[in-house]
């Protein structure tokens, strides 16, 4: 069971080779030896995951099974989970048990899904690497003294130390993608408003955009049809047909143009990256596709851009968090004011307070022109370049970050270097646009590298039917850490 | 030096609907604390703002009533301070973008028309309330206000006194009710103004300084306030002082204003547009669907009022105060000729009036209905009663003597009222009249004009005020000149 894929436990369990609770316990038993030694869990609770287990069992008993009903999934701590402890990653909310659930937790649990527990992230999805998590950093199961990205850092390395077959992650400038590639694992974040945002506490409202982490693109179609979905609680919930993401999967992609953006293979990738990227692009003319080069001239700015942007809504997103209605409180204040700057004080971490300083900084009088509004500007001309690149190609391919794995503790001190791991991921949340990450091979320390794929809006099916064929031609999803086996 | 005074008001309307701008809560007045406050209004993290449609509605019914713009696109913005009764850390506002630009409101002033430009009306959320009292040495929040929908309205600096103020806001108040988006009640902060009120030299076109009294809550504290900001800005200025621009509270304790903060101590409230909410756009088929549902407004009503049923200004402005103080005069005046259109004004707008605002009633509950009313007017008209009689009539029906059309006669024939108009019945009191009063007899022929009405008061008087006045005054002219 080691190595299942979702796809696979979900055939074992239809034709009952295994119940939900032989394979939540699986599970439960890898995640009680091997948690500690990644960190990739904020909140365990064996009692409401194997209740969910038996109610899938009994579910599928009574012939009311769906595909993912009794499958064991993870989910990120950004989702608000009814009866579970909800942190976000972050102390001022280390005591925060939601009354309510999430819209994607609603529809995983509606689809049967088990959740085996709460993952660790960067605190309020802020950082690249899960070392701002108040909960201690997440360890990089390929090498532990190597991080696993972020912010879904939990997510992506409890999915690459077969913790769980699947888990939700949430992407506002690469949170789901940079992670999937650190770990070799595949992650998709749709197109803005395809998953709802309710429930999902914000960073950066404008950005955010949940989607699935798993090892296979089959696996995320799988992900993805249960999260997706209309949601009228969110105004900016898009209302679309239902679809099936995986419908596309076999289709041959003969034909297919693929655009390279001159800009993804310029100087700032490392000759590691570079080189399994190039073997990737010749699998696919291998399986037929034709490469178009393309350019995205703005593509530079979306770095600044999105240090305005997402700090801007963060700032406000976070006052809410005062101490006055739930959540931590410092334990002894003045007064009002004095009670909000030593809550806030004590319950943010060092990178949450320096994007709200840039964020209210920038939306500050005198200031909100020349930052905001120009920001604004800027983001619009990211999101034509995409829309000019898309009319000569049907898909763009790049790298997901500039290099693998960093070691813990390497950028900690240097906010620029970590903000520039994420150069190739921030301009497809500024456009709005769907993006992915799976593994195409490793760096000379054995470290997966990742290759991106950024379709145009709604085409994850397109997406994921040209992950899927990279992955039949290819075994890189299939690799396991070695450390994964053993407790040490 | 004399001095002219220029004042804008801002008035908060709460809208009426059933739950709140960005969430199912409901907004009904008066529950326990935080009973309806949802989640959404208590600001858990990861919850959502959806806009309420209906809010959307009552903006643009304001808008048509104005005469105003409906912008197709506008923006919500967040507004950004922390307090305690502000569960985000920001309120959701319109800011760049209303929903609503321009119109005006034509107002009566001491007979005088008056136009008050509107600039603007924007849609926001209203904040929960701190709780000083009964919680020692704590503040207690109470968010069942939080995220009850606003629609404040912000006029151009056009008024000139604080009679024309509240004028207008007695006409703003009239209207918000009129077209059903607000019930107007002050007392539960439905309906509050703000004030910016600045003095400068009779004359000038320069605007002097300003000064904002905030939260006014009936029109008695709004012209107060502003009599007496003018009178301080005044004194300052003539004292050699300069007006601060700042924000004053009015204490209605003491009839006086004072300063609340300063522009200094202002926030910086760093709005940016909600990313939340996507900017709302109406469309020509909305706006004309609002359109064709708003009832006749209280301006056009007017003026049919005067060609249709020959009133005056005047009435027709007082009958058109109210959406039910003028269906019940259309109802009382149906098919009525000039004279009953004006009698039916007057009694509406004099003896009903002060008996409905004796007995605290709306004018729909008042016990005499609008053809009870007409069934007497009619009785006065065809010279059954007289209207001296009539006054004892409508306070029989009030009493609840007799209910419907016909109440008016009931009554008249039970109590005897009916007026003597038989000139020979009348000629006999007269006569008696004149037998019993020498003494006035001599006066008024020895050219005391005031003899003549004591004894026209004594010829009623012996008839018990049933005798027709008028008669009484013939036949008393012909027996004293003869």
């Amino acid at each position: 069971m080691l190595n299942s894929t979702l796809a696979s436990l979900s055939r074992e369990l239809a034709a009952k080779k295994l119940s939900s609770v032989e394979a939540s316990e699986y599970y439960i038993n890898r995640i009680n030896r091997l948690s500690n030694k990644y960190n990739c869990f904020i909140t365990l609770n064996e009692e409401l995951s194997l209740a969910q287990a038996r109610a899938a069992d009994q579910l599928r008993a009574a012939g009311r099974a769906q595909p993912l009903t009794g499958v064991p999934i993870a989910q990120k701590d950004i989702f608000c989970t009814k009866g579970w402890l909800t942190t976000c990653g972050s102390k001022i909310l280390s005591n925060f048990v939601s009354p309510y659930d999430a819209h994607v937790v609603e529809r995983l649990n509606a689809a049967g899904a088990v959740n085996l527990g709460k993952t660790n992230m960067d605190e309020f999805a802020m950082g690249s690497s899960n070392e701002t998590s108040y909960y201690g950093p997440v360890k990089n199961p390929w090498d532990v003294s190597t991080v696993p990205g972020g912010s879904s850092g939990g997510s992506a390395a409890a999915v690459a130390a077969r913790l769980v077959p699947a888990a939700t992650g949430t992407d506002t400038g690469g949170s789901i993608r940079q992670p999937a590639a650190l770990t070799g694992i595949s992650g998709l974040k749709p197109t803005y408003g395809v998953v709802s945002r309710y429930g999902m506490i914000a960073f950066a409202s404008s950005l955010d955009q949940a989607g699935p982490m798993a090892r296979t693109a089959e696996d995320l179609a799988l992900m993805l049809n249960a999260m997706a979905g209309f949601d009228e609680r969110d105004s900016t919930s898009l209302r679309r047909d239902p679809e099936d993401y995986g419908r596309d999967l076999a289709r041959p992609i003969a034909g297919l143009r693929v655009g390279l953006p001159k800009e993804f293979f310029a100087d700032g990738v490392s000759p590691d990256v570079a080189k399994a990227l190039d073997e990737a692009i010749a699998q696919y003319k291998k399986l037929g596709c034709e490469m178009v080069e393309v350019a995205l001239p703005n593509m530079a700015l979306s770095v600044p851009v999105y240090y305005v942007l997402a700090p801007a809504e963060a700032s406000s997103n976070l006052a809410r968090f005062d101490g006055a209605r739930y959540g931590y409180r410092a334990k002894e204040y003045a007064d009002l004011l004095d009670m909000y700057k030593r809550t806030r004080a004590e319950g943010f971490g060092a990178e949450v307070k320096r994007r709200i300083l840039i964020g209210t900084y920038v939306l500050s009088h005198g200031y909100y022109d020349a930052y905001y509004i120009r920001a604004q500007k800027l983001r619009r001309l990211i999101a034509q370049d995409f829309a000019a690149a898309f009319e000569k190609c049907d898909i763009i391919m790049g790298p997901t970050t500039p290099t693998t794995a960093f070691k813990l503790g390497e950028k900690a001190a240097d906010p620029v270097q970590m903000y520039l791991s994420d150069i190739y991921t921030i301009a497809v949340n500024l456009a709005g646009l769907p993006g992915m990450s799976i593994p195409c091979g490793f760096d000379g320390k054995g470290l997966p590298v990742g290759l991106q794929i950024i379709g145009d809006y709604f085409r994850e099916a397109q997406m994921l039917n040209v992950a899927h064929q990279y992955q039949l031609a290819t075994d890189w999803h299939e690799r396991m850490p070695s450390g994964i086996l053993s407790e040490g | 030096m004399k001095w002219e005074t220029v004042i804008g008001l801002e008035t908060h309307a709460q809208l009426s609907t059933r739950s709140k701008i960005f969430s199912g809560a409901a907004t009904a007045y008066g529950a326990a604390p935080n009973v309806q406050a949802c989640a959404v209004d208590i600001a858990l993290p990861g919850v959502l703002p959806v806009l309420n449609r209906e809010v959307v509605t009552k903006a643009i019914r304001l808008g048509l009533a104005v005469g105003a713009r409906i912008n197709p696109r506008s923006i919500f913005a967040r507004k950004n301070y922390f307090y305690p009764d502000l569960p985000k850390g920001y309120q959701i506002s319109q800011y760049e973008i209303p929903i609503v630009e321009g119109g005006s409101l034509t107002v009566l002033v001491d007979g005088q028309e008056k136009t008050v430009r509107l600039t603007r009306a924007h849609l926001e959320e209203d904040a929960g309330k701190s709780l000083h009292e009964d919680y020692h040495g704590a503040t207690g929040i109470d968010l069942n206000r939080a995220g009850t929908p606003l629609l404040e309205i912000v006029t151009e600096p056009d008024m000139r006194s604080a009679a024309e103020a509240v004028a207008y806001a007695r006409a703003l108040h009239a209207l918000v009710r009129w077209i059903d988006i607000c019930d107007g009640n002050m007392q539960e902060g439905s309906f509050r103004c703000d004030a910016n009120v600045s003095v400068r030299p009779a004359g000038s076109d320069k605007l002097g300084t300003r000064t904002e009294i905030k939260n006014l809550n009936s029109f008695r504290f709004l012209e107060r306030a502003i009599e007496f900001e003018v009178r301080r800005q005044i004194e300052v200025i003539e004292d050699g002082g300069t007006i601060v621009q700042e924000t004053r509270l009015y204490d209605s304790d003491r009839d006086e204003t004072r300063t609340m903060r300063t522009k200094e101590d202002a926030h910086d409230y760093r709005y940016f547009p909600d990313p939340d909410l996507l900017p709302l756009a109406i469309t020509p088929a909305w706006v004309d669907e609002v359109r064709a549902g708003l009832p006749e407004l209280p301006q056009a009503k007017c003026a049919r009022f005067i060609a249709e049923y020959g009133l005056t200004a005047y009435d027709a402005a007082v009958l058109t105060g109210s959406r039910e103080m003028a269906a019940y005069f259309e109802q009382a005046a149906r098919g009525a000729e000039a004279q009953t259109a004006k009698l039916c004004a007057n009694w509406i707008a004099g003896n009903l009036s002060a008996r409905l605002n004796e007995s605290n009633l709306e004018i729909e509950a008042s016990k005499i209905g609008p053809e009870m009313l007409r069934g007497l007017i009619d009785r006065v008209v065809d010279g059954t009663i007289s209207g001296k009689i009539a006054k004892d009539v409508f306070d029989a029906m009030w009493g609840g003597e007799a209910r419907g059309r016909n109440a008016a006669e009931t009554i008249i024939a039970a109590r005897g009222w009916k007026q003597i108009s038989d000139s020979g019945e009348i000629e006999k009191i007269v006569d008696q009249v004149l037998a019993a009063n020498p003494q006035q007899v001599a006066d008024y022929r020895s050219g005391k004009e005031k003899a003549f009405n004591s004894l026209v008061g004594q010829a009623m008087k012996a008839t018990k005020g049933k005798a027709n006045p008028q008669q009484v005054n013939e036949i008393l002219k012909r027996k004293l000149g003869g």
